[in-house]
């Protein structure tokens, strides 16, 4: 298909792409603010939510924040060398970000099923179904993140499509920062 | 930065280009299949015309479900011609799904992507949205909402029968609805619509913020197209926490968890909250395309400047923050802090004055112009008309003294159908009427087009009048038959209810007129040229129907939308594209 001369325009400055990836993100503010200040207005009429948010693994759900703010630092990694036009080196940056992303999948799946071992389910009540919720959306956010990405690392290893590698890192660190979130809430605040 | 003019001259490079044979113009000429060309295209009218298409298709399911259950108020218990004896799960299954349909199959995709689709490219003197392909998915996911919905009448159980508002725990135990299957399925249906809605946004965002006719400045954009773009914002700032909300819901029906339980700590006002969040900006969704539509016909047949265009923008603009903070008057009897329902009854009293600014300025536009009584021009007049008693008596229900006495009466009923009616109905035949000519290149009936006005107007108020007074009198909105209930079923309330349903009777008979003005002028009507009401915006320089990459040589823009009737000119309108 051959590009419209509108996707050509910028009447902003910002590219087209980067302009839609800002309002993806916009729109998914709101998603998880939604999702999260339901939380919150439950935490705060249940103090019993502390007692439960005891029985979270705040060690695995820490190294799993330390997972992903590493695979963050990848990704600028990667912008980096795709701003220098290398793309080789951006797709291998890249590959390692999707590495961080595989890792903190595992870490949450190895977690989540001695919870669930332990009957701490999805139905348990109020809790564990945000507990659960929030951060299998939030998951979500990071298989399709790690599938994008293997996508624009194989056109970026040939050289093709080397802006989007930014447009990726912008939308990896807001699953960054939603897990930023994400773990105070559901962890630490006991 | 690229100037307008380097920006012109790169766009004018690229037609070249195209007019070499490599160009998007060229694919006019290439031979494309039926598939390609109508079912899977990429092109922005073509994905306009099939939200147009299924969103009418849908509006006639919405239309024949209110049919079926105003037989049913009027003579109950009777067999209804076309659909024999309503049960009371068919009728809870027929209102609950009218008023999804018309809010999210009828009103969104006809005005916010229909319109959208079709104008925002035409208007801003481009040849398409800047993601194509993305703007079909949009479409695809919208049709498979469709599809799931419709499914969701015919699995075991029915169709889900707990109000378009959907509130647990009617909502989310199957025990209690009956529908077990019925129910999801909607949830799914309509989460589905809100994704193909936030991603045809985001399309219609970014191609105006940076797609615009070399030369065209932000107020050099034509209203409908700000409205749209204003429309799509809030839909996209207030959806999100309740997709959240309905995959709670969603999993409270199918796995069990706890989000609306309170057994279990969870809480069924949060959906009330999550999904009047939406559910009010969502009011100014679909109201504020319909307001651009109106304001285009308007200046158009008053041959005038229009009124305080700035003035427009930055009150749509106010509307759509206000909008934000009126939610809980839908909730002053569920239970809310009394005072919280003063602070939303002051904030909900409020937001009636930019809406009533922006009738003003339509006045203000049609005072001391040329005008022409055209049929789109009618159907705009009738909107401002019947809008107004829509807003007038939405201060009775915002104000919570007396929502309190009004609450899920047919009095609420009647007041948001003479909000959503002219916005889907009025504002939409507006509409269609005055693109028709663009979109198929000849002229409607004149003479059927306003017999099917006043037909669809008169019968309109027939319908809704009455319905004021039943609610005044007590009637409840979820009674199935007034027959259970000696103190409603007294003569003159039956009276009312029967004189509603024989006037929407006939505004659906007055349909059929419309249905053929439109297939008749397809092939029957006269040749509209380019530019048949002598309007300025870029949409009218194309030919018509717009080809494959919309114009011969894209526009450049040299002035606003709006110069009608300048002292400078002979002629009484001044395009955007013409050089001084």
């Amino acid at each position: 298909m051959q590009k419209p001369i509108a996707t050509t325009r910028s009447a902003t400055t910002i590219p087209t792409g980067k302009l839609a990836v800002w309002w993806v993100l916009a729109s998914e503010v709101v998603i998880f603010g939604g999702l999260l200040c339901s939380y919150i207005m439950h935490r705060l009429g249940h103090p019993e939510f502390g007692d439960y948010a005891a029985h979270t693994n705040v060690w695995l759900g820490g190294t799993n924040t330390f997972v992903l703010l590493t695979s963050s630092y990848f990704a600028v990694r990667a912008h980096f060398e795709a701003e220098h036009g290398r793309g080789a080196n951006a797709a291998k940056w890249l590959y390692a970000t999707v590495g961080g992303a595989v890792c903190f999948l595992v870490i949450k799946s190895f977690e989540w099923t001695h919870e669930i071992q332990a009957g701490l389910t999805i139905t348990k009540n109020a809790f564990w179904s945000f507990y659960y919720v929030a951060a299998g959306l939030h998951g979500l956010h990071v298989i399709g993140g790690a599938i994008i990405m293997l996508v624009i690392a194989s056109d970026a290893k040939k050289n093709k499509e080397l802006h989007r590698v930014e447009l990726i890192g912008i939308y990896w660190h807001f699953v960054d920062v939603v897990w930023i979130f994400l773990f105070p809430l559901l962890y630490i605040a006991k | 930065m690229a100037t307008p003019a380097q920006e012109h001259s790169h766009a004018h490079d690229d037609h070249a280009h195209g007019a070499d044979g490599h160009g998007a113009h060229d694919h006019g000429h290439h031979e494309m299949s039926f598939w390609s060309k109508y079912v899977f295209s990429t092109d922005h009218k073509v994905i306009g015309m099939q939200y147009m298409f299924t969103g009418l298709a849908m509006g006639i399911i919405g239309a024949f479900f209110s049919y079926v259950f105003r037989m049913q108020m009027a003579y109950p218990g009777h067999h209804v011609p076309f659909f024999g004896v309503v049960s009371a799960a068919e009728y809870n299954s027929l209102i609950t799904n009218h008023g999804t349909i018309m809010i999210f199959w009828l009103a969104m995709p006809v005005l916010i992507a229909a319109f959208g689709n079709f104008l925002i490219p035409l208007m801003l003197g481009c040849d398409d949205m800047v993601f194509p392909r993305l703007n079909r998915l949009s479409y695809q996911i919208f049709l498979l909402s469709a599809l799931v919905l419709i499914a969701s009448w015919f699995v075991p159980g029915g169709g889900f029968g707990g109000a378009w508002t959907a509130y647990p725990p009617l909502s989310a135990k199957a025990q209690y609805n009956l529908t077990p299957m019925g129910s999801s399925l909607w949830v799914i249906a309509v989460a589905l619509e809100f994704v193909a809605f936030l991603i045809g946004g985001i399309n219609f965002v970014t191609t105006a913020m940076n797609s615009r006719a070399p030369g065209m400045r932000m107020f050099d954009i034509p209203m409908v197209v700000w409205m749209i773009v204003i429309a799509s914002i809030l839909f996209m700032a207030s959806v999100g926490p309740l997709i959240a909300g309905a995959f709670m819901l969603l999993f409270d029906q199918t796995i069990g968890t706890g989000f609306y339980d309170p057994v279990r700590g969870g809480d069924p006002i949060l959906w009330q909250h999550l999904f009047w969040f939406f559910g009010h900006p969502e009011v100014y969704v679909v109201l504020l395309p319909a307001v651009g539509i109106v304001a285009e016909i308007i200046t158009v047949f008053s041959r005038k400047k229009m009124f305080a265009y700035k003035t427009v923008l930055y009150t749509a603009f106010g509307t759509g923050i206000l909008s934000f903070f009126v939610w809980a008057h839908h909730q002053f009897i569920a239970g809310i802090d009394p005072r919280m329902a003063n602070v939303f009854t002051a904030t909900t009293v409020l937001i009636s004055i930019p809406i009533a600014e922006m009738m003003f300025v339509f006045v203000a536009t049609l005072y001391g112009g040329s005008i022409e009584l055209t049929t789109p021009m009618l159907w705009a007049l009738g909107f401002i008309a019947e809008f107004i008693i829509g807003g007038v008596t939405g201060i009775f229900l915002g104000s919570s003294g007396a929502d309190i006495y009004f609450h899920d009466t047919y009095f609420v009923l009647a007041h948001f159908h003479y909000t959503f009616v002219p916005i889907a109905v009025i504002a939409v035949f507006a509409g269609i009427t005055y693109w028709y000519p663009k979109m198929f290149g000849r002229m409607l009936n004149d003479t059927l087009g306003k017999i099917h006005y006043w037909g669809t107007i008169i019968a309109f108020n027939g319908i809704f009048i009455p319905l004021f007074l039943t609610g005044m009198g007590g009637d409840h909105r979820r009674i199935y038959n007034y027959d259970n209930f000696p103190e409603l079923a007294n003569d003159r309330l039956n009276h009312l209810r029967e004189f509603a349903t024989i006037s929407l009777v006939v505004l659906i008979f007055f349909q059929f007129i419309f249905i053929v003005n439109f297939f008749w002028s397809l092939k029957n009507g006269k040749k509209a040229g380019n530019n048949p009401w002598n309007a300025n915006t870029l949409e009218w320089v194309a030919p018509s129907p717009p080809p494959h990459g919309n114009f011969a040589e894209l526009p450049n823009c040299y002035r606003g939308p709006y110069e009608y009737s300048h002292p400078d000119r002979e002629q009484d309108f001044w395009p955007q594209n013409e050089p001084a």
